[in-house]
Formats: C-alpha cells, structure tokens, sequence
C-alpha cells in the first residue's frame, strides 16, 4: 500500500499543528461555535448527543497491520475500547474529548494517517473496491489512481468550502463494487478501444434526502485528465450550486436543474480551458505512486488444496464460513476473507480495541501485514493461502470475527443511528440487533440467501438504505421514532433505489416485518432467484399486502 | 491599527470602501422556517435606487461594488486614469460580469471580492478565474467575513490582499498565511502540483 514521503508526512504534520491551534482557539474563546464548526467538520469531528465523534480517514479502505494496532490504541486510551466502521470505509470514535483530538491527531499521524476532509463541506474521503487489487474481475487497479486523487483533494484551496458534501468513488472492475453510480462523481476506469486506461466519469448521483443515481457526464477521457475534468465538474457545482438551502445543495441538484445536457455543456467549457493544465497526471507520477501497489510477493501455488478440501467436507461450519467469508482471487492458491463486524446482536461495523490488535495479528501472520475495510463494514484479509484458511478461521472465530453472514441477511449494514448521532431521527443499532437476533438461526439465514438489508436513522442515509434489497429509514413522527420500509433497491451495475412498501412501522413491529417480507419471497421464489430478482419479477404489491395484513390482524 | 494584509504584512489601507445606503427594511428571506443565509449566483445585490442613491467621495481612492461603478463610468473615467478607482464584486454575482464592464480590468489597480459568510467558497473560484482566465494582475483583496483560517486557501486563489474581519486580530492571522510548506495541488500561487516541482522519493 502507499507509503508517505517526506511531502506527505510534513503535510500531516502541519495539519496537526494548524488543528491544534484551532481547537485551542476554540476553547479559550477565541473562535465562535460558527466559526469552528467547518474547521472541526474539515477534520471529521461533529459534536454529538453525548460526546464529539471524530471520524478517522481511511483512504479508499486500505490499513496496514501497523494503522489498525494504532487505532485499537487509540480507541483504547481515547475511547471506550471500540471503535465503528462507516460506509465510506473510515472509522469512527464515539467518545472522544474534544481536548484530546489533537493528540489523537498526532498519533495517527505516526502511522501516516489524519481525519482531514472526512466530514463538512468539501472533497470527502475517496472510497473504492475492497477487492481492488485482487479481484479476478478487475480491469484496472484504482489505487494508484486513487492515491493520487487523495493529494490532490487534500486541502484543494478552490473546493474547500463547497456549497455541501462532495463524494467521490473510483472503479476498476466489469461489476461495480463502489457503487459509483450513487456518488456526487463516479469514476469508472476501463481498458478503450486503443487498449489505453480510460475513464467513464459518471456524475449526479447521491443518496440523501433525495436519492438520485448518477448520469454519464463523459463515456471516455483519458486517465491523464482524471484531476482537471474534476475541477471542472466541481468548479462549476462551486459557483453554480445552490447554497440557499442545505437540503438542495448537493451537485445532483444542480444537475436535475440545468439539466444534464447543459450541466454538461458547462462543465465540458470550463475543461476546455483546465485540460493539459499543470494538474495533468504525469505517467512519472502515476508510476511513483502506482509501485506501492505492486502485487504482493505471492507463492505459486496451486488451485487447490486438499487439506481445504478435506475440512470442507468435514467440517460443515468452517464449509458455511468459506461459502459467505471466503472470495475469488487473481493470484491461483489465494483467497480474500471476510472478518464478518455483524455477529448477531451487535452493533453492525463496531470492533473493540482486542478485535482491532486481533485483526491486526491476523493480517501479520496470514495476509502480508494489509487489510481493508469494506462499505459494508466490514474487515477484509485480501491475500490468504487457501491452506492457511482453516487455521485463519479458528483463530478469528475465537475473536468473533467469524460469522458465516457476508452478503446475508444478517450483514447489515446500519449507521450509528439516535443512539450516537445528533442529526438521526430514530436508533438504528438495536432495530439491526432486534432483526439479527430474529434470524439468528443460520440454517434458515443460509437458505433465504443473499439479501442485502441497510438501515439509516435518518433521510441523511448513511446507512445507504435506499440500495438496500430492503432499506429501513427512521423517521419522527409527532416527536416518536418509526421506521419507514423499501424494498427493491439495489448497488451494482443494474442499481436501483428502492420503492417505499407502505406507511411505516415501530421499533417493535420491525423483525416481524422484515420476516413477512422474506416469507413471500421464500413462498414465491424460483429455483435461481434471490430476494431482490423476485421482488423485481413481482413488484411490490405481493410484500405489501402480506406485510400489512398482518399489520390489520394485530 | 490597520486590519489589511497585503503581500504578507499589515499595511494601511488607502482605500474607502464606498457602500450603497440601505433604503427601507430588508426583507429576511426565509425557507422551511430557516434563514436564507446565502444569495444564489446571480441574484442582484443592490436595487437600482440604492444605486443611484449612492455617494462617491470625491477624492481619494474609492472601492466601488460594480453596479455603482457602471452608473457612474463616465463621470469616473479620470479618476479611473489616475488610478484612484477599485472594482467590487460579491461572491453571488458572477464574474463574467465584471469582466464585460471593463475593457481592460487590469487599468484598476485593485479588485475586491465580498465575501458576506466565510463558509461561501464562491470566492476561491472568482479569485482563480480572475487569475488564470482573465489575466488580471493588481492587487486582489478579500472583504467582508474574512477570517485566518481561510486565509491560506484564499492564497492560493490567487488573493494577495486580505481585509481581516474588524473584530479579529489581523496580526493573528498573518500566521496563517504559512499554515502548508508545500501542498499537493497546482493552484494560482503555485500553478505546479507538487509532483512537479519537487522530487518526490521513490519517483
């Protein structure tokens, strides 16, 4: 993985050194609420119903053994010994001391890493793959890519203060794991008819409070020109996008008014005058950063192992841990595996500071020392031996970080919700543990298959539950939490925001729900379907009107 | 004591900032129960009366917001020969504006950018545009809710003179001015990403 320099170190440095004065400044009176706000935001803390919550940037979800052991630390002398991992990959402290964010900052700041532009206003945290790098799929390998569009995010002076929040997702592979359609812009890298890196710029898209998938705003634009086609994206999003009204500031907005031939129009003007600029990506520099990305030193080895064989057919739960856990590799003899966050009746995402030195150790001994983290929330060894995963199994499931649920309907995926967050509107941890604890029988979870549930305490949509197979939104009602239901939603190629099934629900009624939805769809499948071909096939109707008669019969 | 910075030091500042009277209540726009605290790209800032209600010192240098400029410009244009005019625009109004008022912007020897809330980052846009595109070469300053810890992006917008807000300490914001050695991007101050202009180990 990328490796600072002296330039990036220094970068960091000053950063904690200008935050630190910042925050001193605050305390002593000398900055107003207003005026820190975007400053503390720009550094991922918000203040929160109980305590400040600081989000840590994992840039496009990459950590090495050492970042993770320096996060356990962290949360362990910061925190409360936990720590949660988000949907854009990075993770969050909810229980820091103002005061103290500054040394926290320059911990990480030993491990090569910050909180810059995790939160406010600007160019946020740039997320991609988790398997990027290894996936048999993959066309191109975004990191270097990435990478390089980190630095020049990082306190880009002109998008430092943008109208609202600005996402970006990069893209390597034939199915789309980064959901870039779902992203202010979205960078699809593939192989042209030159066989020269191209990139397919999609923009507009966005969850929210109103969910929009993105348009293609270029089929094809060289990867030389990834940085100054952004700028002008952004730029005309920075002079035209509204500011008037936080609800309506985000580039989808801007899109939807002008419309996308003449948003694009624009946009193709301001480039004309940025392209071949100095922000033009060199292939000196590409180089310089793509070499940390060099494959790993991998053994040949071959495809199969028979001691894997052996205690796959004799072991039926490690066989259940392989068949969700265990994905595809590039590399012949090697597997990425899923750490699953989701055990039933946990906080989704969440892992203590023991599970973080675990994970740590894990990577150490089984994966060259490198982990990522997945917007699903969850941790992934990306490099294992397909003989080493009996012994990987053993040992993480003796941490709990074993749990046969990836891609089921238990791995949800869940914000931090009305527990934490000042912005939710209804809990979202314990509808997830209520829901879990409904399925907790993994015989019956296995069978209804894959099936993707998201929650969010709020329109905000962390919990990106309009993607969801089935998506629960809270929601306030007369001052009291209910939780709003769509079905049909779905990340990928072939994405789609899901339809809202009905009135909505109490906390209580939600497990119920969530079982009438799968009992119609193990009442109605095919063979080949899984819950979200079926509700495509069918529609909504079907699950409606199961769900609420019994909603009537109550 | 000055609340200017220019070029790096606080310096006296020479002009007077002319502002149209306001006439009558100005009405509080609201949506969805808040403030609107922001005007949209475009919208106007001072009606037509305010404009011609406006009284322009009749010596010395004299910032004026383009409106009340393009009122007055014939009556101005020696004033403007002897360099005692400058050209204000707010973060809303487009920039191209002002560069269609002016056959040559760089004959005023000062253009200035209101910023009403720092948070509008309409104005590192303005401040690059006027740079890069427009050629304009004197002295740009930022007026209004200007403040340190912006100080730096501004910078490299291409502002080399800032107009501290009157409550904060100008000198506390000098500092600010070196918060980043060498940052990442090219932008107006340095055109060249750092990848250019450093050897970068491992490159």
């Amino acid at each position: 993985m990328y490796k600072y320099d002296a330039i990036d170190q220094q970068i960091v440095n000053e950063r904690v050194a200008q935050y630190r004065d910042q925050t001193s400044r605050y305390l002593t009176g000398q900055l107003s609420d207003d005026e820190f706000r975007p400053l503390r935001l720009q550094n991922g803390l918000y203040i929160q119903r109980h305590a400040p919550m600081l989000r840590i940037a994992v840039p496009y979800g990459m950590l090495s053994s050492k970042q993770l052991r320096k996060l356990g630390d962290i949360a362990k002398r910061f925190d409360k010994g936990y720590g949660h991992f988000s949907t854009r990959q990075n993770l969050q402290l909810n229980w820091p001391k103002l005061e103290d964010t500054p040394d926290i900052l320059a911990e990480l700041a030993t491990v090569e890493m910050h909180a810059i532009q995790t939160s406010g206003n600007c160019i946020r945290n740039i997320t991609t793959d988790q398997f990027a790098g290894i996936a048999p799929d993959e066309v191109i390998d975004p990191r270097a890519m990435a990478e390089v569009m980190r630095q020049w995010s990082t306190f880009h002076p002109e998008f430092a203060l943008l109208p609202r929040k600005f996402k970006i997702a990069v893209s390597g592979t034939k199915q789309d794991r980064a959901i870039v359609q779902a992203h202010d812009i979205g960078m699809e890298f593939y192989l042209d008819s030159n066989n020269k890196v191209a990139i397919k710029v999609w923009g507009g898209g966005g969850l929210g409070r109103t969910p929009i998938l993105g348009t293609v705003i270029r089929e094809h634009i060289e990867w030389q020109h990834a940085l100054t086609y952004c700028e002008a994206i952004i730029r005309v999003y920075n002079l035209h996008g509204r500011r008037d009204n936080a609800y309506k500031a985000r580039i989808k907005i801007l899109v939807k008014a002008l419309g996308i031939d003449e948003f694009r129009r624009q946009v193709e003007e301001e480039w004309q005058h940025l392209k071949d600029g100095p922000n033009t990506i060199t292939e000196a520099e590409l180089q310089r950063v793509a070499q940390h990305f060099e494959p790993m030193p991998y053994e040949n080895l071959p495809a199969h192992d028979a001691g894997f064989d052996t205690a796959i057919a004799s072991n039926p739960a490690f066989a259940a841990w392989a068949k969700r856990c265990v994905h595809p590799h590039k590399q012949a003899g090697y597997r990425a595996v899923t750490l699953s966050l989701k055990p039933h009746g946990k906080a989704p995402g969440d892992a203590t500071s023991e599970q973080m030195w675990a994970v740590a150790d894990l990577s150490d001994e089984f994966s060259f020392g490198e982990l990522r983290v997945s917007h699903e929330q969850n941790l992934i060894l990306s490099d294992v031996k397909l003989s080493d995963l009996f012994a990987l199994w053993e040992k993480a499931r003796a941490h709990g970080l074993a749990t046969p649920n990836i891609g089921l309907l238990t791995d949800i995926i869940c914000c931090p919700g009305g527990d934490f967050c000042s912005l939710a509107n209804a809990k979202s941890i314990p509808i997830a543990e209520a829901i879990q604890m409904q399925f907790d029988n993994l015989d019956y979870l296995h069978d209804i298959g894959d099936l993707e549930l998201n929650i969010s305490g709020c329109m905000n949509a962390c919990g990106h539950h309009h993607v969801g197979h089935i998506g629960i939104l809270g929601v306030d009602k007369d001052g009291s939490e209910w939780y709003q239901v769509t079905i049909g939603g779905k990340q990928g190629n072939d994405a789609s925001i899901g339809s809202v099934i009905g009135p909505s629900f109490s906390a209580e009624e939600m497990p119920g729900v969530v079982q009438r939805l799968v009992e119609v769809y193990l009442n109605e499948r095919t063979p080949e379907e899984r819950f979200i071909d079926t509700v495509r096939r069918l529609g909504i109707a079907p699950f409606k009107a199961h769900v609420y008669q019994a909603k009537e019969a109550a | 004591m000055s609340n200017l910075i220019k070029d790096n030091a606080i310096v006296a500042d020479e002009w007077v900032r002319v502002i149209p009277p306001a006439l009558g209540e100005e009405t509080v726009r609201k949506q969805a129960g808040k403030v609107v605290l922001f005007k949209l790209t475009g919208e106007a800032t001072y009606t037509p009366e305010q404009v011609a209600a406006t009284k322009i010192p009749s010596t010395g240098k004299v910032l004026l917001p383009l409106d009340v400029w393009l009122a007055n410009k014939d009556q101005l244009a020696s004033r403007v020969n002897q360099g005692e005019v400058g050209l204000l625009i707010a973060t809303h109004e487009p920039v191209e504006n002002l560069l269609k008022a002016v056959t040559d912007i760089n004959s005023f020897p000062l253009v200035a950018v209101f910023v009403e809330r720092f948070p509008d980052g309409r104005i590192f846009s303005i401040g690059n545009l006027l740079r890069t595109r427009y050629g304009y070469k004197n002295e740009l300053r930022a007026v209004g809710d200007v403040l340190r810890d912006q100080l730096f992006f501004l910078k490299r917008s291409g502002f080399n003179s800032y107009l501290i807000r009157a409550d904060r300490s100008a000198e506390d914001a000098l500092k600010s001015l070196q918060d980043f050695s060498q940052p990442y991007q090219g932008a107006v101050d340095m055109a060249q990403p750092v990848w250019r202009r450093v050897q970068r180990q491992g490159a």
